[in-house]
């Protein structure tokens, strides 16, 4: 994207930025469609790589807003929660303007992703959004969604899921979604919110992938902050959805060959052969591979790396988690120390490749993340095992809404490449093949 | 998988998708109960289009002595038993290819999803020779495969076929008829053996269809 093609951001007299993502005023007469009817279909490429842009100062529910707008979606299923019931009530309003073709607020999320799954099989582009607990209720359909083969896109706006009730940040719903064969991206800011949802249409529906797409983001810190994004004039959108070209057909409620309403379904097992359960996961994973070249295309990789080569230390990080971590790389350089940044901005599929090789020679890795398990830790050091002989620093965690102070990233890398204890990361959580495993024994004992 | 222009050769990207084309048709020359299996989207009128893919592959068979062709026609599992000589099904294909003894096949006209689960069981299962002709990517889990087949590129396969053919020394029967029938189609056709597959062409109206290999609007009531 060139600075050339980005227009001035407009302001207010105060100075403050402006906005283009409210609704336009109405004198009463003209039809509310209008805009929506005018928009011009454009390709993704030239959508993704061409389109000149311009740079607005919103919120990731307003990011959002704006790709879907975009998106040329025709179906969004909406039900309420914190944080991510702002985003879902402005995609509302598109509905209202024209550019979404059917909205409607479902019973709860089991029906919502019900509904998701009965609307991406009858061939329409569907849309909706959740959040920590609403993941977890909805978790059965989404789980399925994959294995029906069933393209769609979810915004799952992180947040804490477990008892004591709180709506506080915290991704550890990520690690429910990495398993269950859908693709999930993970958005640092309102940027990659606007970016991976309009990419994550293109990508869901290509034949070879035709998978559901989960773009994941830091409730609050993100769909409640204001941010820069560039985007394209509301003028343009995305083609429709192809449906008869999908890797499977769309549902016919009376005529084979997917007569699904009247004929048993797969579940009929004692008709199957034993394996067909078997190849129908390994198809499924199959083809969450082949997006890679997808992801590659239309959003530039599945990660970025940010001074990497020759660095002494590396963070790696997804989500919010990127932009502490940007900040501690800039107080570590000003101590002398020269560390990287890779952002991984696809976990399924997970850039393991890119990791070994980017990796090889590093010596110190800090994953900082927000959440108690450390599932982006865990990830990394699976994916480099035999690549690397890096010491990996399975923290700094926070969880339960807290945030992170860029101080313990630092502290972290200072101690990682001085040998001194952290205080901050239990024993258990450092891996890797610079590790004593008799102090991790000791440790572990001792708890 | 391969791009634009190439094929899948046993694994390995061939620029040359001629040279998949020409390794089709040795194989299903010269292999035991070399088999057909149209998928739903040749075997279904839904469009002009599907028709004439479907009179293209019927140029193919045309060019391959005692080649079967067994319809996949949807994609439920059968029951409660299913007839191999009468479809193929994504569910249990290995029955269909240990039923007919089948050691050469093509699949075509079958939806991406369906294909990959049907090669990969085929693949793990029996010692059958995979090849996938597809409108789409191609097939990772076939032995050989080209993409992009539309209805001038199937025709273009049968013309390789025919050459191959002529090449090797191979004959038709004179009386066009070298589309051996399965039992179950033989027994609709009044005990015919063989057929002419060109007089299966089908129509815009649905004349030709599944049905025309066995598969009736009878038969589907009764799986259910």
């Amino acid at each position: 994207m060139s600075e050339a093609l980005e227009a001035q951001q407009k302001t207010n007299p105060q100075g403050d930025p402006i906005t283009s993502v409210a609704a336009p005023k109405s004198d009463g007469k003209k039809d509310p469609h209008a805009d929506a009817k005018r928009q011009k279909i454009v390709t993704p490429e030239y959508m993704f790589h061409e389109a000149p842009r311009t740079k607005e100062f919103i919120t990731g529910s307003e990011a959002a807003k704006e790709a879907i707008r975009r998106s040329n979606v025709d179906l969004a299923v909406a039900y309420p929660i914190t944080p991510q019931s702002e985003t879902m009530q402005l995609v509302g309003v598109l509905y209202g303007e024209g550019y979404v073709k059917e909205y409607y607020r479902g019973e709860e999320e089991v029906g919502v992703m019900a509904a998701i799954a009965g609307g991406s099989r009858s061939g329409v582009r569907c849309f909706t959004a959740t959040a920590g607990p609403g993941t977890l209720r909805g978790m059965e359909g989404i789980a399925s969604w994959p294995g029906h083969r069933l393209p769609a896109v979810a915004m799952f706006t992180c947040r804490v899921v477990n008892a004591p009730l709180a709506i506080q940040p915290d991704n550890i719903e990520v690690a429910y979604l990495l398993n269950c064969g859908m693709i999930v991206f993970h958005a640092e800011n309102q940027q990659d919110m606007f970016d991976f949802i309009m990419a994550g249409f293109a990508i869901s529906e290509k034949n070879d992938v035709t998978l559901p797409v989960g773009v994941c983001c830091d409730g609050f810190f993100v769909t409640h902050a204001r941010g820069y994004v560039r985007m394209q004039d509301r003028g343009i959108k995305l083609p429709p959805r192809e449906a008869w070209r999908g890797a499977v057909p769309v549902l016919d409620a009376e005529n084979p060959p997917a007569r699904l309403s009247r004929d048993a379904p797969v579940q009929k097992s004692n008709f199957m052969a034993y394996n067909i359960h078997a190849v129908w996961q390994q198809e499924v994973w199959a083809a969450v591979e082949r997006s890679r070249k997808y992801i590659s295309k239309y959003m530039g990789g599945m990660l970025t790396a940010e001074n990497v080569e020759g660095a002494d230390a590396v963070i790696i990080a997804s989500g919010s988690a990127c932009a502490q971590s940007r900040e501690a790389v800039r107080l570590c350089k000003e101590k002398g120390l020269n560390v990287g940044l890779i952002k991984v901005r696809s976990l399924r599929p997970f850039p393991t490749q890119e990791l070994r090789q980017l990796c090889g020679k590093v010596k110190l890795i800090v994953v900082p993340e927000f959440n108690y398990v450390g599932w982006l830790a865990k990830e990394v050091a699976t994916a480099i095992y035999g690549y690397s002989k890096a010491k990996i620093i399975g923290g700094p965690r926070v969880y339960g809404g807290q945030s992170m102070p860029v101080e313990l990233i630092v502290d972290e890398v200072e101690s990682g490449l001085t040998g001194k204890k952290s205080t901050n990361v239990a024993l258990s959580s450092i891996m890797g093949g610079a590790v004593n495993p008799d102090e991790v024994a000791h440790f572990m004992r001792s708890i | 998988m391969p791009d634009p222009g190439q094929g899948l050769f046993y694994g390995l990207l061939e620029p040359n998708e001629e040279k998949v084309i020409e390794e089709m048709a040795r194989k299903m020359l010269t292999s035991p109960n070399a088999t057909i299996f149209p998928g739903p989207l040749l075997l279904w009128a839904w469009n002009d289009h599907a028709v004439e893919k479907a009179k293209a592959t019927l140029e193919i068979a045309a060019q391959i002595p005692q080649v079967m062709i067994i319809p996949m026609p949807d994609y439920r599992p059968k029951y409660p038993k299913i007839d191999p000589e009468e479809v193929i099904n994504p569910n249990h294909p290995n029955l269909t290819i240990w039923g007919n003894k089948i050691e050469a096949c093509i699949f075509i006209g079958v939806h991406c999803h369906y294909a990959n689960l049907t090669l990969k069981m085929i693949r793990a299962g029996t010692n059958c020779c995979t090849m996938a002709i597809c409108a789409e990517q191609g097939h990772e889990d076939a032995m050989l495969t080209i993409r992009d087949s539309d209805t001038v590129k199937i025709k273009r396969v049968a013309q390789i076929f025919k050459k191959v053919r002529e090449e090797m020394g191979i004959k038709l029967p004179d009386n066009g008829e070298n589309v051996r029938f399965t039992g179950t189609q033989s027994k609709v056709h009044g005990g015919k053996t063989h057929t002419n597959p060109t007089t299966f062409a089908p129509s815009p109206g649905g004349t030709g269809s599944a049905a025309m290999f066995g598969h009736s609007p009878e038969n589907m009531k009764r799986e259910g």
